[in-house]
């Protein structure tokens, strides 16, 4: 059977090298609901359409930089607060329609709109006024200055979308991307194809198919039969030395903006003592988590925010793994027998195998855990929205998600004024010096408080053959660009 | 005294061992399931660790053993409901429509048909996605569908004994319908009930085994032989014992079950017995 394979691995091989491969297959773990990341909030959107059939003003790269977009370049007014954007000149979207500033205010001004339904309102609420100077000028003018803004303008639900397509692009998604859309075969595999007319010069593959594979078994056996090149973020790490040790393949082992958290129900008792969190904190072994549940593949963190970040501080040692210090905590908080408590776990293999962990762990300090296995809809009902959980584990995949914490009705319920009054600051702030200090003080606050258990940056395991070039190495956002993938020895 | 089929004999040896291993994991196991040893993972099978490690490091023995246990108890009980809700109902429905009443009969079997016109795993599967996953849970869906099997068999049986001679001269001599059923119904259909109850035994080991497959019956930290499989799966190219032994555990226990059913209806069943005479003498 191996021998079967590797015969075959040889003559896919073989012909790759003699007509230059220019079409790749990409394994994408969830299928998209949709395709408009303007309507969305689903992470497997972005990962099929951002940067690839749809482009924002800006653009952020695999290092979480913003670069030029749309915009070409742009100019910040003294006090902050107006950005003046020069846009690219014969930007046509798919349908062959002219792109100018005229949609730049379309689509801002429909994302804002009181019936918008996208997912991230909040990037557009500081807009005042959106003026047109000319087809290629636009003046975007904030009520006040935000060093965030530039950012999220980058994040898949700032995209420009045409006035003409926007209702339609849920499902025949036109941009003015690099790639155009070509098929989705439901449940089967999403095919985008090269524009050849992309302002920004051509890609050079020619087409791009996500193959939806959600088993991880199948992930593995289409990766060894050649069905698929690459697959940005493979399911299952157990697997990944396999791929390591076979030289056909390319394992990146990067980070997502994905903060694994054990997150605890701050306003239930006994978690709204703060003993009782602290007695957790220390409990929590994150090196037996990520040897035990990642396979080793992942960053451990202290605080909620990405251990890349410049601004990440790190808080790992704050309540170092220490079960006498974790007993007298609980002690002092009147708990010395221990309670017990559920754990609701969502579906994804992180949660499952984290939380069995986790139940282990607190258990030895006499926190008796109950695991409760649920889907999604089950959880988002349960937990996200009626709040009704003691502990869960999720990964917030969102970048710089920090400002949840402010919330008060969040799931986790943290109702801290302090807290509150840092974000604000940050909301304010127009001093990149002083932002980058408020967020050191935001990720210090929460991780003192053990708001809730802080456990590992969730990785990007990239797996693709080995002539594959250009792929993402992290995932700032979740997006698999692909204008500079191409196959080494192709053409 | 006639020798025992060779069926009955490899049936219950397979079946006793399963039943041994699970009553020593109440008392004893190698190691203890519920203890997480990560620098322990993925050992091969050795002397220390018969059957090897997982990828929490425990021993895939003392959790087969454990899982064992698990699902014996799930079957037990699932087919304990089947029979002890099924049998009566059958037996009244078998008797009241000896006696002239056919109204409860006709409902009672067409809910039964409506019961089996679903297939019972997806339906388990509803069962417990709605009302949670759990033992619990798991028990009362399996149970639910040995209610009709029970029921249908019984009834189907009892039916061909209430047109015999010594019914009537029970009835004659004025004895209830209850007490009919229950003195001279139910001890002669009591072989095949065993026969079906092994049958339907092993039936709801692979239910539990699919349940907890697919996450919605025995929870963590509890081991499921199911789980085990389900876990097992991505791990299969580098640890296949994990896949193995768990899957051996289930076909053994369920191919032991089955075997052990056919012979005891060989040893029971007399219209079997006699025709398997008559065969030797032609």
């Amino acid at each position: 059977m191996k021998c079967l394979l590797q015969i075959m691995m040889i003559w896919l091989s073989g012909i790759c090298a003699s007509f230059g491969q220019n079409t790749i297959n990409l394994g994408l773990q969830l299928e998209p609901p949709n395709l408009d990341p303007t309507s969305g909030a689903a992470a497997a959107i972005d990962e099929v359409v951002y940067g690839n059939i749809f482009e924002g003003l800006v653009r952020i790269n695999q290092k979480g930089e913003v670069v030029p977009g749309l915009a070409l370049f742009w100019e910040l007014s003294t006090d902050g607060r107006s950005y003046v954007f020069h846009l690219a000149d014969g930007v046509k979207f798919h349908d062959g329609e002219l792109f100018d500033a005229e949609d730049v205010r379309y689509s801002f001004n429909r994302a804002r709109a009181a019936g918008s339904t996208n997912a991230k309102k909040y990037i557009f609420e500081p807009i005042v006024n959106i003026d047109v100077f000319d087809p290629l000028t636009v003046m975007i003018t904030l009520n006040h200055a935000r060093t965030d803004f530039l950012f999220n303008l980058g994040l898949g639900d700032a995209v420009i979308v045409n006035e003409s397509s926007a209702a339609n692009n849920a499902f025949n998604p036109i941009g003015t991307g690099p790639f155009k859309f070509d098929k989705w075969v439901r449940g089967n595999s999403i095919n985008i194809v090269r524009n050849d007319n992309y302002w920004g010069g051509a890609p050079s593959l020619v087409s791009a198919t996500f193959k939806i594979i959600t088993d991880p078994l199948s992930a593995y056996t289409a990766m060894m039969a050649g069905d698929i090149d690459a697959f940005p973020n493979y399911p299952a790490p157990e697997n990944l030395f396999l791929f390591n040790n076979d030289a056909n393949f390319e394992v990146v082992i990067g980070l997502t903006a994905g903060e694994t958290i054990l997150a605890t129900n701050n306003k239930k008792a006994p978690f709204d003592d703060i003993l009782v969190r602290k007695a957790m904190a220390h409990a929590i072994n994150r090196t037996e988590l990520i040897n035990g549940a990642m396979f080793g593949n992942a960053v451990p963190i202290g605080t909620h925010f990405a251990p890349d970040h410049p601004d990440y501080v790190d808080m790992t040692e704050l309540y170092p793994h220490n079960l006498s210090k974790a007993r007298e905590y609980l002690k002092d908080a009147g708990y010395q027998d221990g309670f017990t408590v559920s754990l609701k776990l969502p579906p994804p293999i992180y949660a499952r195998r984290t939380g069995e962990l986790i139940a282990y762990q607190l258990e030895k300090i006499g926190i008796h855990v109950e695991i409760e296995n649920m889907e999604w809809a089950q959880w988002i009902d349960q937990v996200l929205r009626n709040r009704n959980f003691d502990l869960t584990i999720v990964s917030h995949v969102e970048p710089m998600d920090i400002n949840i914490y402010a919330n008060a009705n969040y799931y986790f319920g943290y109702d801290n004024q302090e807290f509150q009054k840092i974000i604000a600051d940050i909301d304010e702030s127009s001093d990149p010096r002083l932002t980058s200090e408020l967020y050191k003080k935001a990720q210090i606050k929460i991780a003192e408080d053990a708001v809730n258990g802080y456990l590992f940056q969730l990785g990007k395991y990239g797996v693709w053959k080995n002539n594959v070039r250009g792929m993402w190495d992290n995932y700032p956002i979740r997006s698999n660009d692909l204008r500079n993938v191409y196959f080494e020895g192709g053409n | 005294m006639k020798s025992l089929p060779l069926s009955l004999l490899v049936g219950s040896g397979l079946t006793l061992i399963f039943i041994i291993m699970a009553g020593l994991s109440f008392v004893w196991t190698p190691y203890d399931v519920t203890a997480l040893n990560i620098d322990q993972k993925f050992l091969d099978p050795s002397l220390l660790h018969l059957l090897g490690t997982d990828h929490f490091g425990r021993d895939v023995l003392s959790m087969i053993m454990v899982g064992t246990r698990n699902a014996i108890a799930v079957s037990i009980i699932a087919v304990g409901i089947g029979m002890i809700i099924g049998v009566p109902l059958g037996l009244w429905v078998a008797g009241s429509r000896m006696n002239g009443g056919s109204f409860f009969d006709e409902i009672l079997m067409r809910g039964n048909d409506l019961i089996f016109a679903f297939p019972s795993l997806l339906m388990a599967i509803m069962i417990t996605a709605v009302f949670g996953p759990g033992v619990i849970n798991a028990i009362i869906a399996i149970g639910i569908f040995n209610i009709p099997v029970f029921a249908r068999m019984t009834r189907g049986a009892a039916m061909g004994l209430w047109s015999r001679e010594y019914i009537m001269a029970a009835r004659v001599c004025g004895k209830g319908m209850w007490r009919i059923s229950y003195e001279h119904i139910l001890p002669n259909i009591l072989n095949l009930l065993i026969v079906q109850a092994t049958i339907q035994f092993s039936i709801a080991i692979i239910a539990e085994a699919s349940l907890s497959y697919v996450g919605l019956g025995t929870q963590p930290p509890m081991p499921s032989l199911g789980r085990m499989l389900n876990e097992a799966q991505t791990m299969i190219f580098f640890a296949p014992w994990l896949a193995y032994f768990p899957g051996g555990a289930i076909v053994t226990m369920v191919l032991g079950l089955n075997l052990m059913g056919d012979g005891i209806r060989d040893v029971l069943d007399p219209k079997l017995r006699q025709r398997k005479g008559q065969d030797v003498v032609a």
